[in-house]
């Protein structure tokens, strides 16, 4: 796991549900296939309608043209993100965008395990919302030692909770490898 | 201090005498249920955890449903159907319900409870958020990603941490203008779709157990939009029946202590509740029908495993008799089972499916359909600027296709008396 993240951030609002973050017309490419699984990454996001993507003014693409990577590589969203379907093509999408780590005010259940036990990306918590005060295109900097979160364009710093009982499955990078470790399995 | 029966039930799966939520515990899984979308990726893991020689847990535990996206020429949707026929031939998996055969049946909740796999006191996964409809049983049940399916598929186990329980009670009797579907829209309106995050939602009261299973489904199928671990009804004779006629499996039936201790508690009277929707783009944007009624539309649609069960189509069909769809309503059978059922149950004499054709609905196949939009040629699938009024769960932005279009949720009820008007209708003004 790596301890510091630091990218552009790409901010959301509340309810980002499974369907806009891989609308269910993509679930039907392979995940396993390396070249036909940058499709997810490719359509990542694009269920949010344009008004409401890229948080404070709206109608910023998270993935530009053909690409499959994007420019924002951490997300910052209100509460009750991930909500809806049990897909995990939902974080599979968002890592193959390239996305790191998201940082929300909540999560829905099933899509934080995903996020977790997939090793696909690094599910964080604020109580402050956050989405209010960063904007779309700020760099920040995320430090998994403290779980401090700066925002580089203004010098401001954030708390985050500690991912308590699920850092050991992430720092063992998913639940298998978790599970190896701690010879649940062979 | 007493337990609740979700407390009991995990307590049993844990091979434990009780246990506290917040507690991680490991379950042993009764049953993993998996279909087209969520099955080629779940599986595909497991290979690779557990390698060439990768064994089930216990092949006779899993069940797998093609519904989601089969009546398409989407050649990849098609793909994920031939990975599992070719899964099921090679590991000889007896409960593989294949499409195009006799044995297919449709959207996999609905069928779980047909087929009778969904049994009072046990443990069920699947990789759906709407594996919480199972919970109608007296049962634990929930969704899961392809990861923890993989890890369920190899081990039979999994990690959970035991949640809280909400409790829901509604006393009264349910008037004819009133479904499930009104009842969890008045819940989702007031906690919120993340008002039951990582909790089990109990519902009880004498309105409840006045519900038939199909309506006591619609109830937990839509636990999840509250954000819910799962949705729980402790099964009575109505359930014992239910499962009786379908299966001689052994169950053990739990009920929560009086002193069991509850997150919250909610009670209504059924009497005050009015016909209600969501209206676009969140299931827990409630409003009463009587506010939105004229709302202008272009679509109807009847089906989901919230719903397309029989009892939703005998709600419907008394408005539908007799009259025409002013706007192109779908009418899209859950399962194989309830198309038949169309074929067989009258109103007035004449079968639900001639209703529904003399009306000029299109029936479709028993499917998810458009419930969750799919390739662009699945039927009944939302377009740009469509209006549509359906009973399914889900109206998050693009849900049943475009993004652009707008979707209200509501019960049968309302949804036919809408399709004869051609706008938003209470069903107060069908029934005299």
């Amino acid at each position: 796991m790596e301890k510091i993240i630091k990218g552009s951030v790409f901010v959301l609002g509340d309810n980002i549900d499974t369907d806009q973050i891989i609308p269910a017309e993509h679930l039907v490419y392979s995940l396993t296939d390396e070249e036909e699984s940058k499709k997810y990454g490719h359509f990542a996001l694009s269920g949010v309608p344009l008004s409401q993507a890229g948080l404070p003014n709206g109608g910023v693409n998270f993935i530009e043209g053909d690409n499959y990577l994007s420019q924002f590589t951490i997300v910052i969203a209100g509460s009750n993100f991930g909500c809806g379907s049990s897909r995990e093509h939902a974080p599979f999408a968002l890592q193959k965008a390239g996305v790191k780590a998201v940082v929300a005010e909540s999560y829905a259940r099933i899509f934080y395990r995903n996020s977790v036990d997939g090793g696909f990306i690094i599910p964080l918590e604020c109580n402050e919302r956050l989405n209010d005060k960063i904007k779309t295109g700020d760099v920040v900097e995320i430090n998994l030692t403290n779980y401090v979160l700066k925002n580089l364009d203004d010098g401001k710093e954030y708390r985050l909770k500690d991912l308590g009982d699920v850092l050991p499955i992430i720092q063992s990078g998913g639940l298998f490898e978790y599970a190896r470790n701690n010879g649940m399995i062979v | 201090m007493g337990m609740t029966i979700t407390e009991k039930i995990l307590a049993k799966a844990a091979g434990r005498k009780s246990l506290t939520p917040g507690e991680n515990v490991w379950l042993n899984v009764d049953v993993l249920m998996t279909h087209d979308v969520c099955g080629p990726p779940t599986i595909a893991i497991w290979k690779k955890e557990f390698g060439a020689n990768a064994k089930i847990w216990d092949k006779n535990k899993l069940v797998i449903f093609p519904d989601h996206y089969i009546f398409t020429a989407n050649k990849h949707a098609n793909r994920n159907v031939e990975i599992l026929r070719e899964f099921a031939k090679e590991y000889q998996i007896d409960n593989y319900y294949d499409v195009g055969t006799d044995r297919y049946k449709g959207v996999c909740h609905v069928a779980l409870a047909e087929e009778g796999y969904n049994l009072p006191g046990t443990v069920l996964f699947g990789t759906d958020s709407h594996t919480c409809t199972s919970g109608a049983f007296g049962m634990f049940a929930t969704g899961v990603g392809n990861t923890d399916a993989a890890f369920i598929l190899g081990t039979g186990k999994i990690w959970e941490k035991v949640p809280e329980s909400m409790k829901f009670t509604f006393h009264g009797e349910l008037p004819k203008y009133l479904t499930a579907k009104d009842l969890i829209l008045q819940i989702l309106g007031d906690i919120s779709t993340d008002g039951a995050t990582y909790r089990a939602m109990e519902f009880d009261g004498e309105a409840v157990y006045q519900l038939s299973m199909n309506e006591r489904m619609t109830l937990t199928n839509m636990a999840i939009e509250a954000g819910g671990m799962s949705g729980i009804i402790a099964a009575d004779e109505v359930t014992e029946e239910y499962v009786r006629q379908r299966t001689s499996k052994p169950y053990e039936i739990f009920n929560s202590d009086i002193d069991a201790k509850y997150h919250s508690k909610y009670e209504y009277n059924v009497e005050e509740i009015e016909p209600l929707v969501a209206k676009p783009h969140s299931p827990d944007n409630r409003d009463k029908v009587i506010n939105v009624a004229g709302t202008k539309l272009t679509k109807c649609y009847i089906g989901s495993c919230t719903g397309g069960k029989l009892t939703d189509f005998k709600f419907a069909a008394q408005f539908l008799f007799g009259n025409s769809v002013k706007v192109p309503t779908f009418i899209v059978p859950a399962s194989t089972e309830v198309a038949r059922q169309l074929e067989i149950e009258t109103y007035n004499g004449i079968s639900l499916k001639e209703i529904f054709e003399k009306a000029g609905c299109t029936i479709a196949q028993s499917s998810c359909a458009a419930c969750l939009g799919g390739p662009d040629d699945t039927i009944g699938r939302a377009v740009d600027r469509d209006v549509v009024i359906s009973t399914t769960n889900r109206n998050f932005p693009g849900r049943m296709g475009s993004k652009k279009s707008e979707v209200y949720l509501a019960s049968p009820l309302t949804v036919a008396a809408s399709a004869v008007n051609g706008f938003i209708t209470d069903p107060r003004d069908f029934i005299s």
